[in-house]
């Protein structure tokens, strides 16, 4: 008796294990095939443009008002702080530095992929649902160079705008409150921000971030839009599945980036 | 929703990214003037560089005039030889002393050059013969304790 059941336990993990090799095989062979259609789906930018729209232009509202609020309070919580040691001069490098290297591409990423990550999946699902896709390849037409590359690059594409409209938002907010509200010296805000953050270490290792992490949402997402199973239900999991997966990526892939991009900034 | 409207929109959002990714490097980041690449190099030895960091500035009369390109401890010496990069529109007479500073109690640490009378000019690679070590603040503490206690024990 314990010993089947100790089989059974065994095959089950076997099993599992075995499922997410297989899983993590398509993905890889999947990601080689997005991006061979790439030069095919890029032709017709026409199909690009329509997706940088669809992610890009429409998730403006939300990353603008979320890096003015984020920007604001971070202005409020830092002053609160920074006061307390005679240092509120310092609120603009405080606030440049974190959105600029952390929270502008991290923050715009998670928002980027419940916004436009999540209708990417369901999009491409409900088109495997109601076998779109197999019409396409029935007419000759490969739908990952018409539908996958497009939503793929065009995601590639509006990330790292995105993630540079929700830091300058958010500085501008901060500066809202820290020099309109609060009454810091706008020189010193915009003065001590300048010196403190460079263009190269900060500037630069921010866009290459919110680069990885907008490469990051749309491979998700339209893999789990193309790996959906075709219902329903498969389609809301897909969905479920694409927000939880390429938050937690991002921010995974974020620990790791910024342990080899500021490891060795200001260490003598 | 029509071709050119989308376009549009499209246009419209990408020229706000570039001017957004403009205004961190050019505002925030400074790229213009902090960037001075092609400045020269000078060194300096010290026998104690307190806190000081890569990139630190340089100042001149509370001017900055460079940043601290790299430090090490000479293996002979057991100096901390620093190197700095200098823009090329100042130039440091020969006798310029170079010391550690720090702005206020818990500002940042710098390198101060305050010139002397000399008539001859640090070149590329020149050597700052005069250094005036960081000021290491427990050290002036437990120095200024040990004077009470002993004064207070002669009493």
């Amino acid at each position: 008796m314990p010993a089947s059941a100790i089989a059974d336990g065994l095959r089950r993990v076997g099993a599992g294990t075995r499922r997410v090799f297989a899983r993590l095989g398509f993905a890889a062979r999947f990601t080689v095939a997005v991006l061979a259609h790439s030069p095919d789906g890029l032709r017709r930018i026409r199909l690009t443009l329509r997706e940088i729209y669809f992610s890009g232009v429409l998730s403006l509202v939300i990353i603008l008002v979320s890096g003015l609020f984020v920007g604001m309070v971070l202005a409020l919580q830092g002053y609160d702080v920074l006061q307390r040691y005679g240092a509120s001069e310092s609120l603009g490098v405080l606030v440049a530095l974190s959105l600029v290297r952390e929270l502008g591409p991290v923050v715009a990423g998670l928002l980027f992929a419940s916004r436009a990550g999540s209708a990417i999946t369901a999009e491409i699902g409900l088109m495997k649902a109601t076998d779109q896709l197999s019409a396409m390849e029935m007419m000759a037409v490969d739908p990952l160079a018409r539908v996958v590359a497009p939503r793929f690059w065009g995601g590639v594409i509006s990330m790292p705008l995105l993630a540079a409209l929700f830091s300058t938002l958010g500085i501008y907010g901060a500066y809202l409150v820290g020099v309109k509200l609060i009454g810091i010296d706008a020189g010193a805000f915009w003065g001590n921000m300048q010196s403190a953050v460079d263009f190269r270490e900060d500037v630069v290792n921010g866009i290459i971030k919110s680069v990885v992490f907008g490469l990051i949402v749309s491979l998700i997402a339209v893999f789990e839009g193309y790996d959906a199973a075709p219902t329903a239900e498969g389609v809301s999991g897909a969905t479920t599945r694409t927000v939880v997966g390429s938050s937690l990526t991002i921010l995974a892939a974020d620990f790791v980036l910024t342990v080899f991009m500021f490891r060795g900034v200001g260490v003598g | 929703m029509n071709r050119s409207t989308i376009d549009l929109w499209v246009g419209i959002f990408v020229a706000l990214g570039l001017g957004a990714i403009l205004f961190l490097s050019l505002k925030v980041g400074n790229l213009l003037t902090s960037n001075s690449r092609g400045g020269y190099h000078i060194e300096a030895a010290f026998s104690n560089i307190g806190g000081l960091k890569l990139r630190a500035p340089v100042k001149a009369a509370g001017v900055v005039v460079g940043r601290v390109e790299s430090i090490r401890l000479d293996p002979t010496t057991y100096e901390a030889v620093v190197s700095l990069t200098v823009s090329p529109e100042y130039t440091f007479t020969k006798d310029t002393i170079a010391s550690i500073l720090t702005s206020g109690l818990l500002g940042e640490v710098y390198v101060g050059l305050d010139v002397g009378g000399d008539t001859q000019m640090l070149a590329d690679g020149g050597r700052i013969g005069k250094t005036q070590s960081a000021v290491v603040l427990e050290k002036l503490i437990s120095q200024f304790m040990f004077e009470r206690a002993s004064s207070g024990s002669a009493k």
